[in-house]
């Protein structure tokens, strides 16, 4: 039960996490240029790190963990309005992160570290080269259409499951207000003005948001969404449309399981998972508001919204 | 991954572009006529190579845009497999977002090829048995996702939502629109009538309509119409006519097309 958690219990649980999570070896591993992992490999990578303290959940917990996960991260690729905004998302992150553990100066170094080979490598792109990125991470968050019970509050999401798309606000940076058409003549000087007019009502923005390690980042995506204490509910009837697609990518046979595989015992083999030590009970995470609510949501999730999980045994 | 009819004089047919280079099909897709490898270094490398931007050019070749910013111009015979690679066309420095025929009738020494880059680098060639450069627009930074061209006009959209109409000529701008709130995904042209459509992240379909001004030879442009294609992102958008009167919409996480 979570409620019988110290703060001793969450700080150690945070840490743990965390200090798994931005741990060199990994971090090296990520960092490395490779195509995206599938789907199974990415919830196996995401398990363990649940995993990689004192805590635990069974697995409707952990289904619902991923859900959530994985529509708030489609949400704010999904949103972003460049796409180099998907850096700024990825460094709201990490200062939510630093926040969590400002008082280890380990840990925070660690997060540090990554922060700087973010900037490193990802400062100079392109937005082409952007834009490419956010391409391959949508297509990798197709038709998935989990409803959040917080999405669905904030009207951020409709009710078939779709993000709602906001006409208004203020437009990227670098972008203008839609509206004005000039026209030049041949020796380059602006002959005419024209305007047309839409269902839009935007406005410019006010500045950049901070590509450093530290600063104001403006975007708000990727900030934390349960800075206050909110709702987890999902749901899930009718919201995996494609049924077809999910079926064939679940039997067919894949031709780079193997190297897949590998990729994933040296992933994991980074990933330094602290057993409890004896006499350690570990605390079990609910997602749900009673144990029997959990054990009806493991049995009756839809097939094909079920993660398969890679059991591997990683050794150094 | 991008798949585009090419229609020349004797024969259409259907191009693929992907991750390991371009596929060739027979318009009924009954037989593959020919397929391009792209040259995939040993190890991951740091950028993905990819082919991306089509398009049938001089009744006679079709040309395929590479990451590398090569674009690959492919001779095709009238029948057969016999599809040679005629030339590798090394203008730009940037990934190849787009390529575009002229569809109408183009001035004197305008050119009838146009490739866009990454970087916003726009090229004008003259298409035959060796392509000639005719020139090039630099890039300010931002990346020309779509081209089109049309009786020597070259219209271009943006990343940051701008379309941009070149002389193609002269090389010169002629006008420039605010048009989208978001990144332009598509850009279409309809020969008879010069009717513009751009589609876009911010969920809108406009429909734009260039001309010449006989007297003063200025570009116009005139905004026609526009659609909301609620909580979508466009990422196609075509006319289904040649006089633009009607057109179709794709977006992401939509599996339906939009007729309007």
């Amino acid at each position: 039960r979570v409620d019988e958690w110290t703060d001793v219990d969450r700080k150690r649980v945070m840490n743990d996490i965390i200090s798994t999570m931005f741990n060199n070896k990994f971090m090296e591993e990520l960092f490395k240029p490779q195509d995206l992992y599938s789907k199974k490999a990415l919830r196996t990578v995401y398990d363990r790190l649940a995993h990689a303290s004192i805590m635990r959940l069974n697995q409707a917990s952990m289904d619902k963990l991923y859900d959530l996960m994985t529509m708030a991260f489609k949400y704010q690729v999904l949103l972003c309005p460049r796409p180099r905004d998907i850096l700024l998302v990825t460094f709201n992150h990490l200062d939510a992160i630093k926040d969590f553990i400002s008082d280890s100066p380990g840990i925070l170094n660690q997060v540090d570290e990554t922060f700087r080979r973010l900037i490193e490598t990802y400062n100079c792109l392109s937005d082409g080269e952007f834009q490419l990125i956010r391409q391959t991470l949508l297509i990798f968050f197709q038709d998935m259409h989990i409803r959040v019970s917080i999405f669905l509050k904030d009207k951020v999401q409709n009710s078939n499951g779709r993000f709602v798309l906001p006409i208004s606000g203020p437009v990227p940076w670098g972008t203008e207000v839609p509206g004005l058409i000039r026209i030049f003549n041949h020796k380059g000087v602006e002959v005419k003005r024209a305007e047309f007019t839409t269902a839009g009502n935007y406005v410019t923005p006010q500045r950049e948001g901070s590509f450093e390690l530290y600063g104001d980042r403006v975007l708000k995506l990727g900030t934390n969404m349960y800075s206050v204490t909110r709702p987890v509910e999902t749901h899930m009837s009718g919201s995996s449309k494609n049924l077809a697609s999910q079926a064939k990518e679940h039997t067919a046979p894949n031709p780079l399981a193997k190297e897949e595989l590998n990729f994933l015992a040296r992933l994991l083999g980074g990933l330094d998972i602290q057993k409890p030590a004896g006499g350690e009970s570990g605390f079990r995470l609910n997602l749900f508001t009673t144990d029997e609510e959990e054990e009806h949501a493991a049995q009756t999730r839809p097939e094909e919204l079920s993660y398969k999980v890679i059991n591997i045994e990683a050794t150094q | 991954s991008q798949a585009a009819w090419c229609e020349l004089p004797s024969r259409v047919l259907l191009v693929l572009t992907s991750q390991r280079g371009v596929q060739m099909y027979e318009a009924d897709g009954s037989t593959m006529v020919f397929w391009h490898a792209l040259d995939v270094p040993e190890l991951p490398a740091a950028h993905s190579v990819f082919a991306r931007g089509i398009a049938a050019a001089g009744g006679r070749f079709i040309c395929v845009g590479t990451s590398f910013g090569a674009v690959l111009v492919f001779d095709v015979p009238p029948k057969g497999t016999n599809v040679t690679l005629s030339e590798v066309l090394e203008q730009h420095r940037d990934p190849i977002t787009d390529i575009a025929a002229e569809q109408g009738q183009a001035p004197d020494g305008a050119g009838d090829l146009v490739t866009a880059d990454d970087s916003g680098t726009l090229c004008l060639w003259s298409s035959g048995e060796e392509f000639t450069l005719l020139g090039k627009i630099p890039g300010s930074g931002c990346t020309c996702s779509s081209v089109a061209l049309w009786k020597g006009i070259v219209a271009a959209g943006y990343g940051n939502g701008q379309i941009r109409l070149w002389e193609a000529g002269s090389g010169r701008i002629r006008a420039q629109v605010s048009a989208h709130a978001r990144w332009i995904y598509a850009l279409d042209l309809a020969p008879l009538t010069g009717k513009l459509l751009s589609g876009a992240e911010d969920s809108f379909v406009h429909v734009w309509k260039l001309s010449r001004n006989p007297d003063t030879d200025d570009i116009e442009v005139q905004h026609c119409h526009a659609e909301c294609v609620t909580d979508t992102q466009v990422c196609g958008a075509r006319f289904c006519d040649p006089a633009g009167d009607t057109f179709a919409v794709t977006g992401y996480d939509l599996s339906e097309i939009l007729c309007y």
